[in-house]
């Protein structure tokens, strides 16, 4: 890591051995600049997913909500019967039945806000709000079939899971994504280095004639690639994030789409690009350098 | 200081030296002379350890060049000033940074090396062509600036590889005397060159002894000059 630093610190000396930049190293600095960007959105996706899948399968596991049907008798006899058996069951932390008015609210997308729904026989629902390590949810169904006809919980487990699923295959994409962005910038600096130093085979035989040792030609050659990633890829990096910034936001309809980009020290995130990209030329560089320069005496 | 034991030399297309045995004792004057093609720039190559031979081993200052690890050659080729034949410029630097290579790569502060570097420059009467680029020298220029790189790390062993190829009998003349400048200081010196006339007008200024490559070996030519 020192060796890291010390080489961006510098050397002017050794980077004045090398001719100044050709063709090749503008090009690396676009490659770095498009991997930066496309890493930013590789990253933004990974963390969003992440996000998702983390709020649904936390968050969601610990509500569940239990219908009661039958006419408007029944509904309230079971009503109290079942939070009757709510508030003995361990693990659940509260329960209690919606009012006529968050029903309706439910309701509203689909069949609007004017409909008389005090004229429908609609079930009753009640919120069941569980403890962790939460409750043993086959018992509670059991109990309900006996003592509480027409009581049907639903956990949510059925729509969750696929959505859950969803989600980590999204952060799993991202990452794997980011790991080929990765593994790109590597193969693509390391045919960078190939070219440089075989485009200054002469520059390489003056230096090793005149009694320069591999480290100080190396270095002037690795300097110059590392750096002009870093730079490539900050700049993509910066771009990046403004693009996830000037995504349009969701405002009241959140949805995976609307959610995608970075949420508080996630910001920071994207800094790490151009560190990356950085180390992974640096290493890449080094081993292309090593290479050729064993070809000189 | 450089010794041959029995090295022989194979290009692959048959012997180029079969068996040569010979040393360079320090603070001695050579010349190596040959034909066209007969291996005089391979025997300098030889001697600095650009080509391993492929029998027999080298010694430079007392160490087996075949088994010097590549920072132990670097460390060698700063003790050993080459010239070569087509001077081998870095063309984007002025004539003062390549005289002064061997101080960048060696890792020498430059600031503290300026007062060096300035005396070399007029040593070789090069003082008004600090800044100028390789492209723009004469070939007598480009020899003088090219000794000049070869000595700034006053090396102990200074090989010239037909330092006077290009350039007329003047100036030849001048590079001689800075050769036998840098003798009388003590440095080994070892010229390739097929110009008998300039090992001839040596005799006067040196006493130096010419190698000769004839039939795969390098022998002494007869007596000193």
């Amino acid at each position: 890591m020192r060796r890291f630093f010390g080489l961006l610190s510098g050397d002017a000396r050794s980077d004045r051995v090398v001719p100044p930049s050709g063709t090749t190293s503008h090009l690396t600095l676009f490659v770095a600049a498009a991997m930066g960007f496309l890493a930013v959105f590789a990253l933004a996706l990974a963390m969003t997913a992440d996000r998702v899948a983390d709020r649904w399968s936390d968050a969601q596991s610990q509500s569940a909500t239990l219908r009661i049907s039958g006419d408007a008798e029944q509904r309230e006899a079971r009503t109290a019967a079942v939070l009757d058996i709510l508030g003995e069951t361990p693990g659940i932390a509260s329960s209690r039945p919606l009012t006529a008015e968050e029903q309706a609210a439910l309701l509203a997308p689909w069949l609007g806000d004017d409909l008389p729904l005090g004229d429908l026989p609609l079930p009753q629902l009640i919120e069941v709000i569980a403890e962790r390590p939460g409750y043993d949810t086959d018992a509670l169904q059991q109990r309900l079939n006996d003592e509480v006809p027409g009581a049907v919980l639903d956990d949510h487990s059925g729509w969750r899971a696929p959505i859950v699923d969803a989600a980590r295959g999204l952060r799993r994409l991202g990452v794997i994504s980011l790991l080929l962005i990765t593994g790109t910038m590597a193969a693509t600096v390391t045919l960078a280095a190939r070219a440089t130093l075989a485009a200054n085979a002469q520059v390489i035989e003056v230096l090793r004639l005149v009694g320069a040792e591999d480290r100080f030609v190396a270095g002037a050659f690795v300097r110059r690639l590392t750096v002009r990633a870093l730079v490539g890829s900050g700049a993509g990096m910066v771009l990046g994030v403004l693009a996830v910034l000037l995504l349009p936001p969701g405002g009241e309809t959140q949805g995976f789409l609307t959610e995608i980009g970075f949420g508080g020290l996630g910001w920071l995130a994207p800094l790490a690009v151009p560190v990356v990209t950085a180390v992974v030329a640096f290493v890449a560089t080094g081993v292309a350098a090593r290479q050729k320069l064993a070809e000189f005496s | 200081m450089i010794e041959l034991e029995q090295v022989g030399f194979d290009y692959g297309g048959g012997a180029l030296f079969g068996d040569v045995s010979l040393s360079l004792p320090a603070g001695s004057f050579h010349f190596l002379t040959g034909p066209s093609g007969s291996g005089k720039t391979t025997f300098l190559k030889l001697c600095y350890g650009a080509l391993n031979p492929t029998k027999g081993r080298i010694l430079a200052f007392g160490d087996d060049v075949a088994a010097a690890t590549r920072d132990d050659m670097a460390t060698l080729r700063r003790r050993i000033g080459v010239v070569h034949q087509d001077c081998r410029f870095l063309d984007h630097l002025p004539v003062a940074d390549n005289i002064a290579l061997p101080l960048t790569v060696s890792g020498r502060d430059l600031a503290q090396e300026q007062q060096n570097l300035t005396d070399l420059l007029g040593w070789v009467g090069l003082s008004e062509r600090a800044d100028a680029y390789p492209a723009e020298l004469s070939g007598g220029e480009r020899q003088r600036a090219a000794l000049a790189r070869a000595v700034i790390l006053s090396p102990d062993v200074i090989i010239a590889d037909e330092p006077t190829g290009n350039i007329d009998w003047d100036m030849s003349q001048r590079l001689l005397r800075l050769l036998v400048d840098l003798n009388s200081m003590g440095k080994t010196v070892l010229i390739a060159s097929h110009d008998m006339s300039l090992i001839r007008a040596a005799k006067s200024e040196v006493q130096a002894r010419v190698l000769r490559i004839s039939n795969k070996q390098v022998q002494l030519a007869g007596a000193d000059l």
